[in-house]
This record gives C-alpha cells, sequence and structure tokens, in this order.
C-alpha cells in the first residue's frame, strides 16, 4: 500500500465525512477518507430519515442550530450538482393541544431570529385544505417552506463520487486501529494499511469518543440514542405532501410521518437510549410505539401497511449540542455527536471544517478559478431507466444494451445501471440496492438477488461466494466444499 | 430441439404471450392448434420454461404426461411442442408494457426497446414469492435471509449454498423441497416452523422431503426474532395461540446462520395492475372467464398469475383454454360467452374462473380454507337450492379441489350465479 503523505485524514465516511472530502476535494489539499464498512453511508446515515429540515427547528443559541439554517440553504445547489434527487415538500409542525401552542410559538420565534424565510402560522381551516388526511384533532401548525426531503444513501454516493474524481482517496473497509501523532504526522493504522497525515478529522460518527480517545485527544461521554423507521406501503403514497412533525419533546423532535424523495410514506424514528452503538434491531414495542404516535398525527396509518423497517444510531455528546472543533491533540480535529440536523448540517460542517484547518494553517488554495473553493463540474447525472421516457429508454439501449436486460423486475433496474453502481464505488449487494433501488420492491430481492450476485462477481473478478451483502462477515453462498466436510 | 430461427421478433403477431413458462408454452401451442398464424412467446430469463428450471426435484407430469418427471424435463417437452408448432419464442426480453390495444413495449439486449403489435394477449408471468418483509419479524437485518425460491436457485442453477445450518419459515412446498434438497447437500436443517395448525404444503412432500429425513416440523409456530449483525446467527421462535399471537414466554432460541422462508406465492400481477384489470382479492390475480378472458377483450391469462396452483399439470390444462381462446379471438372466430357467476360459499377462499356456461364443460378449480375430513362440495343458488353434491373424502387449503362441471349437472337450473360451498359431512 502507497504510503504518500496526505493533508487531512477524514475518519468516517457518514454524510458529514463525505461532505468535508467533497469540499477539501475543491481545494488542492490532498485528502484520504477512511470508511470502516463497505461503503460510504452505510452506518448512521442510511439510517436516516432524509429529511433536509427547515432552519428553524433547532434554537439559534446551539451550534447545530446555527448549521442547520446554513445547511439548509446549500443543499440545493449541491444536489444539482451531484446529480441527485432533491423536493421542497415543505413541513407542518402539529400541535394537537392548547399547551402545545407555545412550541409552536417558539419555533416561529427562532423561524424569525434567523431569518428563515415562509415560516406562518396556519389555522385548521388551512391544515383541513392542505393536508386532508391530518388528524382533525390538530388544532394549529407552522408550515415551513424551507423543508425539503433527499435519499441520505444518495447524498453519501454523491458526495464521496465527486470527492473521488476531483483527487480524493476513498478508502473503504479501513476501520482505524491505532492511531500516534510522530512529533510531526498522524500515522493512522488501518487493515488496508498505513496513513499519514497533517491533520486529523474524527468524523466516527458512534465511534468518535473512542476514536477521540485512541489518539489522545481527549476523553468525553458519548451516549446512543437508536432510532426505528417504518416504510409503509406505496399506495399510501401521497397520503401526507409535506414532512408532519409532533411538538417537540425535550430530547426529540417526536414521531414524524415523512413523504420520503421516493414518494413513500415513512413513519419514525423512535429515540431510545442504548448501550450498544451497533444495536440496529427493530423490536416489536417500537413499532408499535411508532405506528401509535405516527396515528395520532395521521390516523389512516396502521401497522399491516409497514412493507419494510430498519433502525440506525445516532451519537450524543453530552449538552446535546454538536462537537465541531480543535481538541488537546495537534492536528485532531472533532466533529462529532452528529445528531439531527446533521444532515441537514452537513455541508456547513464541511465548510466550517475547512475553515478551521485554513485557520490552522493548511493551504486550501482552489483547484482552479477565481481563488474562491468553487463548485466542481457536476457529476454525470445516474441514469435510472425506470425513470425514463420510452423514446430515453430506446436511446439508452441503442446506445448500450445492457439498458435493454432488465435485472431487478419490481423496480426496472438494468445491468447497465447495476454496472454503473459498482463503478461508482458499490461492492456489496447493499452498495448496489441502495445506489440503483434493485431489491427495494415488492419481492424484496427475490428475483434480482442471484442476478445482482452473479453482476458482482463478474465485475469484480470474483466467485459468488466473494460477494457479500454490506462486506464484514455479511457473506452471501458458500460453495460445496464449504458445508461439506471432507 | 432447436429452432430454426431464434430470437425472431416479428412487428406483428396474432397472439403475444408474456412469460415463457409452462403457462405461457402451453398457451402458445394452444393458440397455434386454434388457428393463429404467428404467435409470440416473450420470456425474460436466458431460457423458457420458468421456475420448472430450477425445480430439479421429480413428481410434475402424472396427469399430463402420465410419467414422473422433472422440472426441466417438464419444460423440455413443452418447450419443443411450442418450437416445433412454430411458435417464436423470444428469450432475455422482458415486457415492460402492454397496452389495452395489444401494443407489448418489449426491452432485450437482442432488440433493444421495441414495440410489438398483437391482436390477442395471454399474461403468463406465474408467481413471486412472498417475502418475510409481508409478515414482518422484528430485529436485525443480517445476510442470510432467503426466499426459499431464491435458495432454490442459488442451489440448483448458480451451484452454491445459501449456508450451513438452516431454518425454514413457512411450510409452503418450495421450503419443503429446499429441506430435502439441502439436506442432501449436507446442510443440515434444524427445523421447519409453520404459522398455522397445519402444513401449508402438499400432504406428499411432507413425507417425502420432511418425515424420510427426520427434519422436525413445528405446527402453530413461528419465528419472532432475527438475530446477527452481519450474518444472521439465530433466530428467536416462539409457539402461538389459536389467534396465531406468540406466546413469548415460551420461546426458544435457535442458532442458524440461513433463515429460508416459504410463505406462499402470490400472483405476479404488476402488469394486470397497469392494465387495471379488474383483480379477485381472495386470488390477487385477475378475474377470468371461462375462456380465462381477463375484464379487457382479448386479454387472457393462465397460470400461476391468475391462482396459485397446486401442480403444474393444471397449469398446463388451464394454458390450453387460455391459448384457445386467445388464438380464436385472435382470428375473429366467436368467443363463447358465460351465463352464470360462480360465487366461493362457505370453507371457499375462491373459485376460477369466475364465470360458466350451462352448455359447456368446465373444470372449476377451487381452495378450501381449512381442512375437512369427510365432507361435500356442493353447488347451490342464492335463495339454497342444491343443483349439485359431491363427497370429498377430505380437503385442504395446500391442495387445490377440481370441480368438473358439466352442461348435465346443471340441468334445471335457470338461475344467473351459482354458489359453491364445502360443508361438514
Amino acid at each position: 500500500m502507497a504510503q504518500r503523505v496526505h493533508d487531512v485524514a477524514i475518519i468516517g465516511g457518514g454524510v458529514v465525512g463525505c461532505a468535508i472530502a467533497h469540499e477539501l476535494g475543491r481545494s488542492r489539499a490532498r485528502t484520504v477518507l477512511l470508511e470502516q464498512a463497505a461503503d460510504v453511508g452505510f452506518g448512521t446515515s442510511k439510517a436516516n430519515s432524509g429529511i433536509i429540515h427547515g432552519g428553524h427547528q433547532a434554537a439559534p443559541t446551539t451550534l447545530k442550530g446555527h448549521l442547520e439554517w446554513l445547511g439548509n440553504r446549500m443543499w440545493g445547489d449541491l444536489c444539482i450538482e451531484l446529480g441527485f434527487g432533491f423536493a421542497r415538500v415543505g413541513g407542518l409542525t402539529v400541535a394537537l393541544r392548547d399547551d402545545e401552542l407555545p412550541a409552536l410559538d417558539k419555533l416561529q420565534h427562532q423561524a424569525a431570529t434567523k431569518g428563515v424565510p415562509g415560516v406562518e402560522r396556519w389555522g385548521r381551516a388551512a391544515l383541513r385544505r392542505a393536508e386532508p388526511n391530518l388528524t382533525k384533532q390538530a388544532i394549529a401548525a407552522v408550515y415551513s417552506p424551507t423543508t425539503a426531503v433527499i435519499n441520505p444513501y444518495e447524498a453519501c454516493f454523491g458526495l464521496a463520487a465527486s470527492a473521488a474524481r476531483s483527487g480524493v482517496e476513498v478508502r473503504t473497509l479501513s476501520p482505524v486501529t491505532a492511531l500516534a501523532h510522530d512529533g510531526e504526522l498522524w500515522v493512522i493504522t488501518t487493515p488496508t494499511g498505513l496513513v499519514r497525515a497533517r491533520f486529523v478529522l474524527n468524523a466516527a460518527g458512534t465511534a468518535a469518543a473512542r476514536i477521540s480517545a485512541l489518539a489522545g485527544a481527549g476523553t468525553y461521554r458519548m451516549s446512543f440514542r437508536k432510532g426505528e423507521e417504518y416504510l409503509l406501503d406505496k399506495r399510501l403514497r401521497g397520503l401526507v405532501g409535506r414532512v408532519i412533525y409532533p411538538c417537540p419533546s425535550a430530547t426529540s423532535k417526536g414521531t414524524l410521518v415523512i413523504p420520503t424523495y421516493d414518494g413513500t410514506i415513512m413513519v419514525g424514528p423512535t429515540a431510545d437510549e442504548v448501550a450498544d452503538p451497533d444495536d440496529l434491531a427493530t423490536t416489536a414495542d417500537g413499532a408499535a410505539r411508532v405506528i401509535a404516535a405516527a396515528r395520532r398525527l395521521v390516523p389512516g396509518i396502521s401497522e399491516r401497511d409497514v412493507i419494510a423497517e430498519f433502525a440506525g444510531v445516532r451519537a450524543v455528546v453530552d449538552g446535546d449540542d454538536f462537537r465541531i472543533g480543535a481538541t488537546g491533540a495537534p492536528g485532531f480535529f472533532d466533529v462529532a455527536g452528529i445528531q439531527s440536523p446533521g444532515l441537514t448540517a452537513a455541508p456547513a460542517i464541511a465548510v466550517m471544517v475547512a475553515d478551521l484547518l485554513r485557520g490552522a494553517g493548511l493551504d486550501l488554495t482552489p483547484a482552479a478559478g477565481d481563488g474562491r473553493l468553487a463548485p466542481l463540474p457536476p457529476l454525470p447525472p445516474f441514469v435510472h431507466f425506470a425513470g425514463s421516457s420510452t423514446a430515453r429508454r430506446q436511446e439508452l439501449a441503442a446506445a448500450d444494451p445492457r439498458y435493454a436486460h432488465i435485472v431487478c423486475r419490481c423496480e426496472y433496474v438494468t445491468e447497465a445501471e447495476v454496472c454503473h453502481a459498482i463503478e461508482r464505488g458499490a461492492h456489496t449487494l447493499d452498495g448496489v440496492k441502495f445506489r440503483t433501488r434493485a431489491g427495494m420492491g415488492r419481492c424484496q430481492g427475490g428475483f434480482c438477488t442471484s442476478r445482482c450476485m452473479a453482476l458482482l462477481a463478474r465485475e469484480m473478478g470474483v466467485p459468488l461466494t466473494a460477494v457479500t451483502k454490506r462486506g464484514g462477515d455479511s457473506w452471501l453462498v458458500l460453495d460445496r466444499g464449504q458445508v461439506v466436510q471432507r | 430441439m432447436i429452432s430454426d430461427r431464434p430470437h425472431l421478433l416479428r412487428s406483428e403477431y396474432d397472439v403475444a404471450i408474456v412469460g415463457g413458462g409452462p403457462a405461457g408454452l402451453g398457451a402458445a401451442v394452444a393458440a397455434r392448434e386454434a388457428g393463429a398464424q404467428r404467435v409470440l412467446v416473450v420470456d425474460r430469463d436466458t431460457e423458457a420454461g420458468g421456475v420448472l428450471l430450477q425445480c430439479i426435484h421429480s413428481g410434475f407430469g402424472l396427469h399430463r404426461f402420465g410419467e414422473e418427471l422433472t422440472g426441466p424435463e417438464y419444460a423440455q417437452r413443452v418447450l419443443c411442442e411450442a418450437l416445433d408448432d412454430g411458435v417464436d419464442v423470444v428469450t432475455e426480453a422482458f415486457v415492460l408494457d402492454v397496452a389495452a390495444d395489444h401494443a407489448l413495449t418489449i426491452a432485450s439486449p437482442r432488440h433493444g426497446v421495441v414495440t410489438v403489435q398483437a391482436r390477442a394477449t395471454v399474461l403468463a408471468m406465474g408467481a413471486r414469492e412472498r417475502t418475510h418483509s409481508a409478515i414482518r419479524i422484528p430485529g436485525d437485518r443480517p445476510a442470510g435471509v432467503f426466499t426459499a425460491g431464491l435458495a432454490q436457485r442459488l442451489v440448483n442453477i448458480d451451484g452454491v449454498l445459501p449456508g450451513r445450518r438452516v431454518a425454514i419459515l413457512g411450510s409452503g412446498d418450495i421450503g419443503l423441497i429446499m429441506a430435502r434438497r439441502l439436506t442432501l447437500e449436507g446442510v443440515e436443517v434444524v427445523g421447519v416452523f409453520e404459522l398455522l395448525p397445519h402444513p401449508n404444503g402438499l400432504s406428499r412432500n411432507i413425507v417425502q422431503c420432511l418425515h424420510d429425513f427426520d427434519i422436525p416440523l413445528h405446527l402453530s409456530t413461528t419465528v419472532v426474532g432475527i438475530h446477527g449483525r452481519d450474518r444472521i446467527q439465530r433466530v428467536t421462535v416462539a409457539p402461538v395461540d389459536e389467534t396465531l399471537q406468540p406466546l413469548m414466554q415460551r420461546a426458544w432460541e435457535v442458532p442458524c446462520d440461513t433463515l429460508l422462508v416459504s410463505v406462499g406465492l402470490i400472483p405476479e400481477n404488476e402488469l394486470s395492475q397497469q392494465l387495471r384489470l379488474r383483480i379477485d382479492p381472495a386470488t390477487m390475480g385477475p378475474v377470468v372467464a371461462s375462456t380465462m378472458e381477463t375484464s379487457r377483450d382479448g386479454l387472457f391469462a393462465c397460470g400461476n398469475v391468475v391462482h396459485i396452483h397446486d401442480l403444474v399439470d393444471f397449469v398446463s390444462a388451464e394454458a390450453e383454454l387460455a391459448g384457445r381462446h386467445a388464438g380464436r379471438y385472435a382470428t375473429g372466430q366467436a368467443t363463447p360467452a358465460d351465463n352464470v357467476r360462480l360465487l366461493p360459499g362457505a370453507n371457499v377462499g375462491y373459485c376460477v374462473p369466475h364465470t360458466v356456461s350451462t352448455d359447456r364443460d368446465h373444470v372449476v378449480y377451487l381452495r378450501v380454507r381449512t381442512m375437512f375430513d369427510p365432507c361435500l362440495l356442493r353447488l347451490r343458488t342464492p335463495d339454497g337450492t342444491v343443483v349439485h353434491e359431491r363427497k370429498l373424502r377430505y380437503v385442504a387449503p395446500a391442495e387445490m379441489v377440481n370441480l368438473k362441471l358439466r352442461p348435465a349437472l346443471l340441468q334445471g337450473f335457470h338461475g344467473d350465479s351459482l354458489i359453491v360451498e364445502v360443508v361438514p359431512r
């Protein structure tokens, strides 16, 4: 493994690490992104609700409140630059009782303080008109036109692909096992080789406190809040048009009803403290609580509508705010405790971190252009056969016959898309699934799993037995010799 | 048997058939026999034959061919018949859309994205498996959870094994067949767990695939938890009460590295829905007349896309009917009309076809809701007059009941609907 010296090593390829990589990719700085999993975005980010919060949700006195509104304004351009979907659907925080009205006042006050435009109070009549499926108990709501939805994993893939194209080394399957400063440089040990870098950015999500301790950069307490999310059947598409929030509690925004970017309805998340950051199990109890809470907002939802479920764990540091900045160790910066609204804030966090690095003496001369860190040329958008017109499909198939080979029968994903996903960094079945939607449909991979496995094996030049679901020990099949004792 | 013009795809056909399994191929032959000149079968796989190609066990064809064939042998026979009859069988081709005027949009690496015009269409897309998401098991989402049919493909087509120690949820036929298949491959099958108090597969499969190999079948028991971060490591199973609610205090853990899910099949109804065909909520397939015509003119359906069959032999019989009438429709011959609606009554989940005629012979397929020992299959009018009765020794939801309906049975009946019921005797 080559041991060239990097200016910056980012530990953690979640949406925050990927956003920083993308931001630094605009400069001449030599950057490496180290991700422990088989793909970027496979940790907390993948299980995110996919909401770009309106900008008024978090208190303006907090760092997360400041970065929420900055980040919100950056996503629209970013999504165009990176070629993935973004929809400003708007949000509604709904009060069901009189004693919840002060919470609405507070949101409007926060919007005014931060200068978030268009945030307004809606009464019963306006709610009824705009969201007829909302509970009749709703007495008022705060509407925010700035609230948007994206696919969080697409954001990670887009940011990382763009960063890689501009020269950032994106290294997956690289958990950090040791970390030391040799007086001049950080020496980082990973299974894929040593990395030497001037600056280290600790964006390791739920592992951030451990990485900080490993680096001798300080110890702090980190707690873990699990969130379970439940996806509802496609036929409920359109049940709500906006992201529906209950009035927030002390620790969480509560259980939301979310019209995802893909058009399906998702309900969640829970916010339960767990001891193990790797505890991603959904629970019967969590499902019951999520459905009950969602039904308080939209009574038409039922547990029978659930078609898929997943969970993620948020990393929380004491004080409940983001922990971003220099530490006791030289050149070692924490970008930790990035809980909600972390996805929203991610692009603003990246800019803030770039400023910190510049302040610490890193030369962030742009790769080209006018002296500012200019946007990179747009990534060619990922072509989805399913969403194309018949004429466009004919064009695609004429140029590349692989576009006429359907691999996933439910979502109409073609061989060409699977191959492009692999070219763009998918090495696992989940990597293909989250880039192309193959396996996300009604048959949940019954048809396409063996076909995608065969394409992964062919494109990567490995046997079927080497293909995994998401790296690590997530093997899929064995050959006979591995099963039968000889 | 090799076709002398493989992959030929014309722009116009009398009858176009979506799906090249036993249903589609059977319909093609019958359409030719009924006078259709140009008949097309479109299949999405590299070889036509459908799911039979991965069913390498024997037991197919006893009714139709009078001998016991393997799945690939059965498929080969019907494929040869179709090719000998001059049917165009186009493989590696996927029907994206069927328009109401019988224009099919097809995607194929060999032909691109093209439109083919037909006069009549037969839907024969078969079925897909219900997944574990459909029955919702809380817990982790590790690798190693497969539907039984996917595991069958991995083992029999791709030549790999799904794991070393396998638990099976559901006693559907594919799961039972895979229990035996994996045991023969040296994989340990730790048990089959069935939610219902009775098996969901054919009796012969319970005996030949489980009993003969000492594989335990746990009835009224289900999987309530999946554990393992990367790869599945164990499942939690629990008995259920009469209302099918798990009794968690009696739950136990079953170590395994693989969970196969065999909880039934659902008609592949995406195109049927796109076409806005009338769907029977009980079968989840299109409503059909005795000619196998759906609610749209000239659009026929047969096989598992209409309802889930227990034996392929009956799929072939139904395909013959659909193909014949599609051929007649395409060539301007009159297709007969029905005058009686069939309605499922006591203990009958569904019956197909949904309408019949009092002046022709029919075979009506039905499935019962619960098991009965000696019982009566009864046809009655809505006001209670019994039109026909037949004694049955035994019925079970896993096995289709065939009712042969002849004009002689319906002499003296002049109404417009009949109720089909199965009652204890």
